[in-house]
């Protein structure tokens, strides 16, 4: 009983010792307003780049990341957590503003705002960019790999309905992008908020649910990449990870027209170093980084300067960099509300239902 | 007195445990499944639970969970079986319950290369002069992946129910001139009923309520209750309805419970 007492307390003093070690050692490190937090999707950012801002700045960076916008807000909204810099999608820009949960920019902080597209500033998410600055962009469309094809290209949507390719079509697990193939073929807004138009959408679909091959996500890379699928429904940004393995596959935005999204940096009020935040999206926005974080990452950049740093091979790229006439018929996400939110996953949730029944 | 005093004491880790991690949440779920999606106090949850979106996906889950659970059964008991009469026991249960030490989400992957068009599955089918099929984002393919990932849970309850049968009975059995199949039906199934029964909650429970696995190797092709609550907590934002899915989730298990715990205590479906 002795040895147990005297064993117990042993280990309960090591345990104890161990830990004021941990903080004597944590309290010795940067103190808190030189370190940035980031919190990012993942593989969003080229890793060299947070070392060239360490090494500019004198700051050390901490890079989290997630990897949907509701994930990131529940972790933001819930507190706890000190994030200096976010990337939220447009929609959740909107979402954020709402609750409060974002802190205005400084733009007298931001000179390297002049380089940006004023194309992709004062969207309506966001008038004047109060709250944020735009980081990559992208649109939604069909990658395909012609090889595993009979010659099919996919000008219109239309072609996703080709009998041919029953069973081949994966297509991306997300309520508004799959609605919004439908309600683009029929000419609606992709932010409708009719209930008729809704349900013609729905038919449209319907008809097409024999091409599907499945609902995923993130997996479908791997998937094209392997040749496992000819033809996904996708965001640009995913088709160029594909491509960039796979040489056969392409990428292509129907006539009808898409979605186009924004990733965007803000600063949330959880931000203990709004200075740090400051110097770290103008660092971003410098042209030779953003040149060099789009060659990286393989989105869309908005920066009209670091465009002409860049390869030509990429900028000339029609699929990333569409010309303005298929710009125009691009439409960005509104936030729909909750309600409607939630109706549109009600339709995605029974069109599902319907794909499983038929196939 | 003294004594009694120890017993409270040693109760009270516990019963905080449980009412923080079972209690606590179970009556959060049920308050919130009163919510609306404007935050009002409703019944709306409950009455969309009753449309034939969701009565259908609930038909469907429970059949998805019975086809699991008959063919995870089917594969288990012979298998439990031949455990017991083996000179090798731990070491064929140690293989049997290796796999469940790996990592769910990796095995699932893990499948997703063997299912392809490319992989190892239909190399083997071509081997045979087929031509390759599509085995990923099938019922298939989700009811075998389901049935793999579920079998060391049932195999152990019938394992332990099988070794501590008492040989004799058997015997007297085989000795009263009944045939082996005789034996079978009449004395030794009826005596690991509860091994079958303990096997049968661990499997069909959660099989209920499987999410990752639709979509990963059904790709969605499959929507069980799962599924649903996933989408209603993670997308639409809307915990209310999220939560009263979960409740009536609840409500099936605690039904299934009913049916399949056995009767007498102190039975056979003793651990070791």
């Amino acid at each position: 009983m002795k040895r147990l007492w005297l064993a117990s307390s042993l280990i309960f003093i090591l345990g104890l010792l161990s830990l004021v070690g941990i903080r004597l050692l944590e309290a010795s490190g940067a103190p808190a307003s030189d370190t940035l937090v980031i919190y990012n999707w993942g593989d969003y950012i080229d890793p060299e780049l947070l070392k060239q801002f360490e090494r500019e700045y004198d700051t050390k960076v901490i890079y989290e990341t997630f990897d949907t916008n509701e994930g990131m807000l529940a972790k933001i909204e819930q507190g706890g957590t000190t994030y200096d810099v976010a990337v939220p999608s447009e929609y959740m820009v909107e979402v954020m503003k709402e609750k409060e949960l974002l802190l205005p920019l400084d733009h007298t902080k931001l000179p390297m705002l002049q380089h940006i597209d004023p194309y992709f500033l004062d969207l309506p998410f966001d008038r004047h960019n109060t709250y944020s600055l735009p980081y990559f962009w992208g649109t939604v469309g069909v990658a395909y790999n012609p090889k595993l094809l009979e010659g099919q290209t996919f000008e219109s949507w239309d072609d996703l309905w080709d009998p041919s390719l029953k069973g081949r079509v994966i297509v991306v697990d997300s309520a508004r992008e799959v609605l919004g193939v439908g309600l683009n073929k029929l000419g609606y807004s992709l932010n409708s908020k009719d209930e008729r138009e809704i349900q013609q959408a729905m038919l449209e679909l319907e008809a097409f649910s024999p091409n599907v091959k499945a609902f995923i996500g993130d997996e479908v890379t791997q998937l094209m990449i392997n040749e496992e699928a000819a033809v996904a429904l996708t965001w640009s940004g995913q088709a160029a990870d594909m491509m960039d393995v796979n040489d056969d596959i392409t990428f292509a935005i129907p006539k009808e027209g898409s979605n186009i999204w924004f990733d965007n940096v803000v600063i949330p009020k959880t931000s203990r170093n709004v200075e740090g935040a400051h110097a770290f999206i103008d660092f971003l926005n410098r042209p030779d980084v953003a040149a060099k974080n789009a060659t990286y990452v393989g989105y869309a950049t908005a920066n009209k300067d670091a465009l002409a740093l860049m390869d030509e091979e990429i900028t000339s790229d029609e699929r990333y960099y569409p010309p303005v006439d298929i710009r125009e018929q691009l439409e960005v996400y509104e936030n729909l509300g909750l309600k409607w939110v939630g109706r549109y996953n009600e339709y995605f949730l029974q069109y599902k239902m319907y794909t499983q029944r038929i196939n | 007195m003294k004594r009694q005093s120890t017993n409270v004491l040693l109760i009270v880790p516990y019963s905080v445990w449980l009412i923080g991690f079972v209690i606590l949440p179970i009556g959060l779920i049920a308050y919130y499944s009163f919510i609306g999606i404007d935050q009002q106090w409703t019944l709306d949850n409950f009455a969309t639970f009753f449309t034939s979106t969701y009565f259908t996906l609930t038909l469907h889950s429970f059949w998805y969970a019975f086809l699991i659970t008959t063919f995870t059964l089917l594969f288990a008991y012979p298998t439990a079986y031949l455990i017991t009469k083996s000179k090798h026991k731990q070491l064929l249960l140690l293989l049997i319950i290796l796999p469940s030490w790996i990592n769910l989400l990796l095995k699932t992957y893990a499948f997703i290369g063997m299912m392809g068009l490319h992989g190892p599955m239909n190399a083997l089918i071509q081997a045979f002069g087929f031509p390759s099929q599509q085995i990923l984002f099938t019922d298939f393919s989700f009811i075998f992946v389901s049935v793999y990932i579920f079998i060391p849970f049932m195999i152990l309850p019938i394992f332990n129910a099988l070794d501590e049968l008492d040989r004799s009975y058997v015997d007297a059995a085989r000795d009263l001139g009944a045939t082996r199949w005789t034996t079978f039906r009449k004395v030794i199934f009826p005596l690991t009923i509860d091994g079958v029964k303990a096997g049968i909650q661990v499997v069909f429970i959660p099989a209920l309520s499987l999410f990752m696995i639709t979509r990963l190797i059904a790709g969605n092709k499959v929507i069980t209750l799962g599924t649903a609550i996933e989408q209603q907590f993670l997308v639409t934002q809307n915990w209310g309805m999220g939560s009263t899915i979960a409740l009536f989730l609840l409500i099936f298990m605690v039904i299934i419970m009913i049916f399949t715990t056995p009767r007498h205590k102190g039975g056979v479906t003793r651990g070791k």
